[in-house]
């Protein structure tokens, strides 16, 4: 009895120590997939804000950071919510950050409402996640940064008159399909079909859905996949039907030539056109000095992509806030830290819309090339400092 | 017209493709159920085997794409033994909530550890050139990939139908499978029979999982997630009838296909609204015998 009444002393005192201990840091929650297929992107993530915190421990002002991470498995929403319930009313974090899948992030949009709690989104790009709650900033991108661009491209300098799309049947796909759809038409194109692929979490075997493109023949053929593993399927399955051949030109966000991909893909990849906004193989001294930094921490085998870029740039933004608000974080402190915040990115300069709470950046043209037997992407045009265009031309949800 | 014309070709072979993977995958499913009464759902985790170990072949050990596969089919057939002799087997007389607990419980070990060895994404292998890209067969071109599976899946059919209806051990298993006493009774070796039964439909099923690798994918919830795809081809063709597998294979890969062609909104509903028909009608499955 004695002993186990020590042990509970023990216990109670330690807990208060670390009580006591907590309430000087930052306590930030992490929500990423860490596991199942996806949890690819939560690696890149997680690698991307590591590298940042330890190339920059004095960017936080001196205020201690602790991460707390949860696992948000898959794009659901369900889990992510429960994940982001608990850090919020349990382990009571400051500021939330991760979200890959936008069911998620819109999952928990309610939560940080309540809660006043402020999210700095590193992936989820369904252009109108941000109207869900005042408290949330994005560092990624919306679908309309590569989808509305592409589609005037694609008619302008592509020469596609017709155009099938094929999307995995989730918010941002519909999102990605709207914003292609939307660019397509006004500058003349038409699109064919629009074929929604299968859910998210599965790669699905690709070919029906391609086959029927390939019957239909457009010029252009506008894709939205998650990146990862949907990406490899599509470029496999594009070159199994002998689509390329067939003279149909396979196109979409640069989810679908992801870096950390590019090099499983079969060679019909050649020539295909990506609009994104970031690619390891950027030419500027800031991302080659990147991409050498993350090579050095993780591996000369490993690359940065899209999503390792936006965990970099995201705890920038962190850091930016913290440092602002003297390390007490409020969720509308915190936006107002954000809001026309600019940062020298890998990806170029980005700036956190003051109206929209969304980036604004460079939409670059991808043009996939072989050198030495490595895929590598080219930029062959910039449009620069796009403001999301679904939330500036007020389209659908974007109201 | 041209258009009705392609989409038909298409829609067949693609079918018919997929059928025959489906097909390789679950036969071994129906046989054991049908010979030994067990509900296997673990039959999936052997063509997760077969997938993974097909792919530390090749990206491990640089072996070349088909002796790869049938080396891969070979070593589950033997690993999947001593499953059977100390497993599966104290269970046979067990009901078949034991069966499921045990089943479900190695599907989700099986996930578990080849998430430790492989990592949670999806496994990816190169394929020699001749199976990339298409191939003219005289009447047009078509994905070398799926021509192959069709190929094998046809021989495979071929050597099964052989193998039970033209050799004693097949006559053995045909006895077993319809009734167990009276093969024993008559002094067949019936617990061999399971073990040459299980080796067998666990080494066709790794093959299907290696095939799989290029065409559905492979990952480490791949046994839990085609689950209910092995399960309905043995339900709607019946149990333990190779003959119905096939044809129920078949037919599930066209209408998987057709529904995801022709109406890609909600095609993929169409395979469980025939299966739920198919059983409504026969409840025993198209060649099962109640």
């Amino acid at each position: 009895m004695k002993f186990q009444r020590v042990l509970l002393g023990l216990i109670a005192a330690s807990v208060m120590a670390m009580g006591g201990a907590q309430a000087a840091k930052v306590k930030i929650g992490v929500v990423l997939p860490y596991s199942g297929g996806a949890a690819q992107f939560g690696e890149q993530i997680d690698r991307g804000m590591n590298l940042f915190i330890q190339q920059h421990k004095g960017a936080f002002g001196g205020h201690e950071i602790e991460l707390i991470k949860r696992d948000s498995k898959r794009p659901g929403g369900d889990i992510a919510k429960n994940a982001v319930q608990e850090l919020i009313t349990r382990e009571k974090v400051d500021l939330l950050t991760g979200f890959v899948f936008s069911p998620n992030a819109m999952a928990s949009a309610p939560l940080i409402n309540q809660g006043k709690v402020p999210m700095v989104i590193m992936n989820a790009g369904t252009a109108w996640i941000p109207s869900l709650s005042p408290y949330i900033a994005r560092v990624s991108f919306t679908m309309w940064h590569a989808g509305y661009p592409l589609g005037g491209y694609a008619m302008n300098k592509l020469g596609c008159k017709t155009a099938a799309i094929g999307y995995t049947n989730y918010p941002p796909g519909k999102d990605s399909r709207n914003a292609f759809t939307t660019g397509f038409e006004k500058a003349g194109g038409k699109v064919l079909e629009a074929i929604p692929m299968g859910g998210p979490r599965q790669v699905p075997d690709f070919t029906p859905f391609f086959q029927r493109v390939k019957n239909a023949k457009p010029d252009c053929f506008y894709i939205f996949v998650p990146a990862g593993n949907h990406a490899v399927a599509v470029v496999k399955t594009y070159a199994n039907l002998g689509m390329k051949g067939a003279g149909i030109k396979l196109i979409g966000p640069g989810d679908i030539t992801q870096d950390t991909k590019l090099q499983d893909m079969p060679k019909e990849a050649e020539g295909m056109i990506t609009v994104h906004h970031y690619s390891a193989d950027y030419k500027t001294p800031v991302n080659m000095a990147f991409v050498k930094a993350w090579k050095a921490a993780y591996g000369a085998d490993t690359t940065p992509d899209f999503m390792g870029v936006a965990g970099y740039d995201g705890m920038a933004a962190i850091a930016h806030a913290i440092t602002a608000q003297g390390g007490s974080v409020s969720a509308e402190g915190t936006m107002k830290a954000l809001s026309g915040w600019s940062y020298d990115s890998p990806r170029g300069k980005i700036t956190i819309d003051p109206e929209t709470r969304d980036i604004i950046q460079d939409s670059n043209v991808h043009k996939i090339v072989s050198k030495g037997g490595r895929m590598m992407v080219e930029v062959i045009d910039t449009i620069p400092q796009v403001k999301d265009p679904c939330k500036a031309n007020g389209i659908g949800k974007c109201k | 017209m041209e258009q009705v014309v392609n989409a038909a070709i298409s829609i067949l072979f693609d079918g018919v493709a997929y059928g025959m993977l489906l097909f390789i995958i679950s036969v071994g499913l129906s046989i054991t159920m049908g010979l030994m009464g067990f509900a296997n759902l673990a039959h999936g985790a052997f063509a997760m085997a077969g997938g993974y170990v097909l792919v530390s072949l090749m990206v491990g050990l640089g072996f070349p794409f088909i002796p790869a596969l049938v080396l891969a089919a070979v070593c589950v057939a033997v690993i999947s033994v001593p499953f059977e002799r100390y497993l599966y087997r104290p269970l046979y007389q067990a009901d078949e909530l034991d069966h499921v607990l045990l089943s479900i419980g190695l599907v989700l070990m099986a996930t578990a550890a080849i998430t430790f060895v492989y990592g949670p994404s999806t496994v990816s292998i190169t394929v020699p050139d001749y199976l990339n890209g298409q191939i003219d067969l005289g009447i047009g071109l078509f994905p070398a990939y799926r021509t192959f599976t069709i190929a094998v899946g046809a021989l495979l059919i071929l050597g099964l139908w052989y193998g039970f209806e033209g050799t004693i051990v097949g006559a053995k298993i045909r006895a077993a499978v319809d009734n167990r006493r009276m093969a024993q009774s008559i002094g067949i070796n019936v617990d061999r029979l399971f073990v040459i039964a299980f080796a067998l439909g666990s080494g066709l099923a790794a093959l299907g999982g290696g095939l799989a690798i290029e065409i559905i994918g492979m990952e480490p919830t791949f046994a839990l997630t085609y689950l209910v795809f092995f399960l309905i081809v043995v339900a709607v063709g019946g149990l333990g009838s190779i003959r119905g597998a096939f044809v129920a294979a078949l037919l599930l890969g066209l209408i998987d296909t057709a529904g995801k062609y022709l109406w890609p909104d909600g095609g993929a509903f169409f395979i469980y609204a025939v299966t739920i028909a198919i059983l409504l009608v026969r409840p025993m499955g198209l060649f099962g015998r109640s």
